[in-house]
């Protein structure tokens, strides 16, 4: 009986050889491919269990995101310690709704796979630290952001504010309201997290996590006759040309446009291209923008960057047009003549984000030159030591410096007939409003208040360009105009950035 | 040895704590000394009792059975956190799995004390048979309510406790099988007629193995369970072809099992659902019923870990439905790697081949087939679970030896190493009647003696 028991034995020998052969097949052979498999969750886990880098203020090293430690399998969680206020900033970190923001664009910085953190990494290895990822450090003022916030959220209201910095194109605030709490999405409470994306995405909600500030767009209104006034400027016509001063003009056979209250622009037959900005009269610019012609209006919207697809600052901007979004071969299309004299008072097709518009202002106040805006001023190490710093870009010089120096004045002019509250004391500001019309009822929907500003009389040229846009007139109803409900917040934003030494 | 297989636990404790928590708590002294003091009663109860049983096989299961309790016990944070996000209660297994070491244990040492002769157990040969019998058919016949969890019917639920009588079954059926073929093994060995240049048995021979045939199907069919009634069959037929030692036997067991296979792939759809998992499990894994998810996700987890592991502690094996039973393999092959999973097999492979090596030194026939039976059956058991989640073979739900959480497969595996020890210390012993001096240890084996010179 002793042979059959040693081929027993040769047999159980050959069984566990063919068991570390498959083992080999499966963890060295194969392993590359089931590692990578979608269906992995591992490897995935692994990033989120990484220490992940900070994001930061642009003014001071204020923590918008960090991460504290914890005991459970995920190690880290994504704590942002002033939530609501930075969510349009930072986005959030979920580990069942993936990401976006700061968070999203950034991520391969933030959880250190970034080929600039490539030194670090390997140092990281060498000294056996667990790999950690790089920080962000946005351009975001937190004093303005703050401002802005505040202004919108202490009033209920539902809108976005921007500032850019003119000369450099950062983005000094980008604020959101209503916002959200990114922190419930990044707890690692599943149940959490569900209940919160439930209650943010919910279609009859106020939408908390609809970014307003760089995803929405909105008829600019009155403030798109800044970018008609450039176009004329362009033309060669100048702050005196004189306009219509008519209460309404005939659009075609049926329709008639009329000026704010059916008034006229002012107490002449006719009205200088100056009062009629300053006035903000409907019937000047619609008969000024139908002389101008689509070709002219469409050029200066495009210098400007209307039409403008696939911005990213990093997070994606959506396009803001002058043409119907759908089909998107039409978003810089004017259709026809009755188009042409809406465009003129920026209404009808035309739509622009809020970052759009502020960055219209902040061409105006660079002297015409437009800088691509953008929101992360630097990449930073893991100790926050300096990797790699955001370099202005022009992205083109859309008015000549004298004719920007003319809006500019007029604006200013603008400003000085611009009621409201919040005036600042020794700051001449340069802006325009907007009340812009919307829905199917135009008249019976509380229209949107726009605020496009800048500080005109800063020594060493303007620091702030901001643009301020409040839902279906905010707090005043149908009653609302851009003067009444936005001035005041675009002017605390302003305020904020000089009075903090900007 | 023992004081090494505590040491290596110990040490993997020390580890999956610093991994887990990046601290240390009074966890790992509870559960080291609770082990140290478990196995070191075991050895001396082998001391006592087998003095001269193999000594490698008692620290090979004190190995097996603490990684095992080191893998449930680092699962455990894991599980529960997974339970209490779907708002589910969970125990911890370790404690559990550490009480049933200890009864498991009790059973070794009474088993070692009780059994002095193994010649003894073939007396009741006939009446183990029954009882085996009785046990494994008991879940089938059952009320689902009292013997079915997580798809088979193979439990005996009894209030808070849960045992699967087959596993003991196994043991009874194995006594049995050897005390049979022992006194029929005549018959096998002259009866019977050549063709095709084989010895084949004479039919009424076939009996045994028909009626092993008949009752791993009946098994399979009234409890769903596949693993076992695959060990149960594969156990048999080595143990007739080790009885008759006719490799006849072997290719009539194989041509009666890839019938049976057929059989039950055309009758049972939890037996078709296995099969094209193993052949194809892209392609239902997200199916409803039987999907290939456990099975792909088990895979993903050893490759993660690729040949050096993830680290214990540092991997993430629970995502792995069932990590800390069926796939407790998986579990290791991700945080130990394939160096783990290698070490792993090769202990098991040197417990099989000690068992074996007892099984060719004993004297008695009786005592062979049941020692080499004991041991194949370990050995078969780890080839097919492990075969099983590495997507060698169909994956069949067995549990894995001393690794795996679970009590009945514990205890029934410690009563087995008992088994063994007893059959491995009556080949060993000094027989003092056919030699007048006991055999010297082989050299390697002997200790240094100091020789005096005369003065």
């Amino acid at each position: 009986m002793n042979t059959p028991l040693r081929r027993v034995g040769l047999a159980m020998m050959v069984m566990i050889v063919l068991l570390l052969a498959n083992a080999t097949y499966v963890q060295v052979i194969k392993a590359d491919d089931y590692r990578k498999d979608p269906r992995n969750q591992r490897v995935l886990l692994d990033e989120y269990a990484r220490q992940r880098g900070q994001i930061i203020a642009g003014d001071n090293k204020t923590q918008l995101a960090n991460v504290t430690g914890t005991t459970d399998r995920l190690r880290y969680l994504r704590t942002y310690p002033n939530g609501a206020l930075y969510a349009p900033v930072t986005g959030y970190y979920s580990t069942i709704y993936s990401s976006n923001g700061i968070e999203h664009a950034e991520d391969d910085v933030l959880n250190g796979s970034d080929d600039r953190l490539f030194v670090r990494r390997l140092s990281d290895l060498i000294t056996g630290r667990d790999p950690r990822g790089g920080s962000v450090q946005t351009s975001i003022n937190t004093a303005a952001q703050q401002a802005a916030y505040t202004a919108l959220t202490s009033r209920g209201l539902t809108g976005a504010v921007v500032a850019i910095d003119p000369k450099t194109g950062q983005i000094l605030a980008s604020v959101s309201t209503p916002s959200y709490d990114p922190n419930r999405l990044a707890s690692h409470d599943g149940t959490e997290q569900k209940k919160a994306w439930t209650e943010y995405t919910d279609p009859n909600g106020p939408q908390p996590m609809l970014n307003r500030a760089v995803t929405a767009t909105y008829p600019p209104g009155s403030t798109f006759k800044l970018v008609v006034t450039a176009a004329a400027l362009a033309d060669g016509k100048n702050k005196d040309t004189q306009l219509t001063a008519a209460p309404t003009i005939d659009i075609n056979k049926n329709t008639k446009l009329e000026n704010y209250n059916g008034s006229t622009c002012g107490s002449g037959q006719t009205a200088s291209l100056q009062d009629a900005l300053a006035l903000s009269c409907n019937t000047a610019f619609a008969q000024l923008a139908h002389d101008l012609g689509p070709d002219k209006l469409r050029d200066q919207a495009a210098k400007f960057g209307i039409g403008q697809n696939g911005l990213q600052v990093p997070l994606p901007v959506s396009r803001s047009c002058i043409g119907p979004t759908v089909p998107s071969d039409n978003c810089m299309t004017i259709a026809d003549s009755d188009a042409l004299y809406s465009t003129g008072i920026g209404q009808r097709d035309v739509s622009l984000t809020p970052l759009e518009n502020a960055e219209i202002a902040a061409t105006i106040a660079n002297g015409g030159q437009r800088m691509q805006p953008n929101m992360v001023k630097a990449i930073l190490g893991p100790d926050l030591s300096p990797v790699e710093t955001t370099k202005p870009v022009v992205a083109g010089q859309a008015m000549s410096s004298d004719d920007a120096a003319t809006l500019r004045d007029m604006m200013i002019k603008s400003e000085q007939h611009t009621g409201g509250e919040g005036q600042l004391s020794g700051v001449t500001i340069a802006s325009k409003t907007g009340t812009a019309e919307h829905g199917t009822d135009p008249r019976h929907t509380p229209p949107h208040a726009w605020y496009v500003a800048f500080d005109a009389s800063t020594p060493g040229g303007p620091k702030v360009a901001v643009a301020v846009i409040v839902e279906n007139g905010g707090d005043r109803g149908l009653g609302a105009t851009g003067g009444k409900v936005a001035a005041p917040i675009g002017r605390a934003v302003i305020g904020a950035i000089l009075g903090g030494g900007g | 040895m023992l004081a090494f297989a505590a040491a290596i636990v110990t040490g993997a404790m020390i580890l999956v704590e610093a991994n887990q928590q990046q601290s240390m708590s009074l966890d790992i002294l509870y559960y080291g000394l609770a082990y140290l003091a478990l196995f070191g009663v075991a050895h001396l109860a082998v001391r006592r009792w087998a003095p001269y049983a193999d000594p490698l096989i008692l620290p090979c299961v004190a190995l097996l059975n603490g990684l095992g309790l080191v893998m449930i016990h680092r699962l455990d944070p894991a599980l529960r956190a997974q339970a209490a996000a779907r708002e589910h209660a969970y125990t911890d297994a370790a404690p559990k799995q550490l009480v049933w070491t200890t009864i498991g244990l009790v059973l070794f040492i009474a088993v070692l004390m009780l059994i002095k002769d193994h010649r003894t157990l073939a007396r009741y040969g006939y009446t183990f048979g029954l009882v085996g019998l009785v046990l494994l058919a008991l879940p089938g016949m059952l009320p689902a309510s009292m013997s079915s969890a997580g798809g088979a019917k193979l439990w005996l639920i009894l209030g808070p406790f849960s045992i699967q009588p087959g596993e003991f079954a196994k043991i009874l059926l194995l006594i049995f099988f050897a005390a049979f073929l022992v006194s029929k093994r005549d018959l096998f060995t002259i009866a019977g007629r050549r063709f095709l240049g084989m010895d084949l048995p004479r039919a009424r021979d076939l009996g045994p193995l028909l009626v092993a045939c008949v009752m791993a199907f009946g098994v399979l069919a009234l409890e769903n369970d596949l693993g076992q009634s695959l060990l149960m069959f594969g156990v048999v037929l080595i143990m007739l072809y080790v009885a008759t030692e006719r490799s006849s036997w072997i290719v009539v067991g194989l041509v009666l099992f890839a019938a049976a296979c057929i059989l039950a792939y055309k009758l049972f759809p939890h037996f078709q659902v296995r099969v094209s998992a193993w052949l194809n499990p892209d392609a239902i894994y997200d199916a409803d019923f039987g999907s290939s998810y456990q099975l792909m996700q088990g895979l993903f987890g050893i490759a993660t870990g690729g040949i050096f592991g993830t680290g214990w502690g540092a991997g993430r094996p629970d995502i792995v439905p069932v990590s800390n039973s069926d796939f407790i393999v998986t579990s290791f092959g991700e945080e130990l790697g394939f160096i783990g999973l290698a070490a792993i097999l090769m202990i098991y492979l040197l417990l099989v081949m000690r068992g074996l090596r007892g099984a060719l030194a004993v004297r008695d026939t009786f005592g062979k087939l049941l020692a080499g039976g004991l041991a194949f059956s370990v050995g078969v058991q780890t080839f097919i679970i492990v075969g099983g989640v590495t997507k060698l073979i169909p994956l069949t739900g067995i549990t894995t030896p001393f690794l795996a959480n679970g009590g009945s497969s514990l205890l029934a595996n410690y009563i087995l190493v008992a088994l063994l020890l007893r059959i491995s210390d009556t080949a060993r012993r000094p027989q003092a009647s056919s030699r007048p001096k006991p055999p010297q240890p082989a050299i390697a084996d002997q200790h240094t003696v100091l020789v005096e010179r005369p003065t």
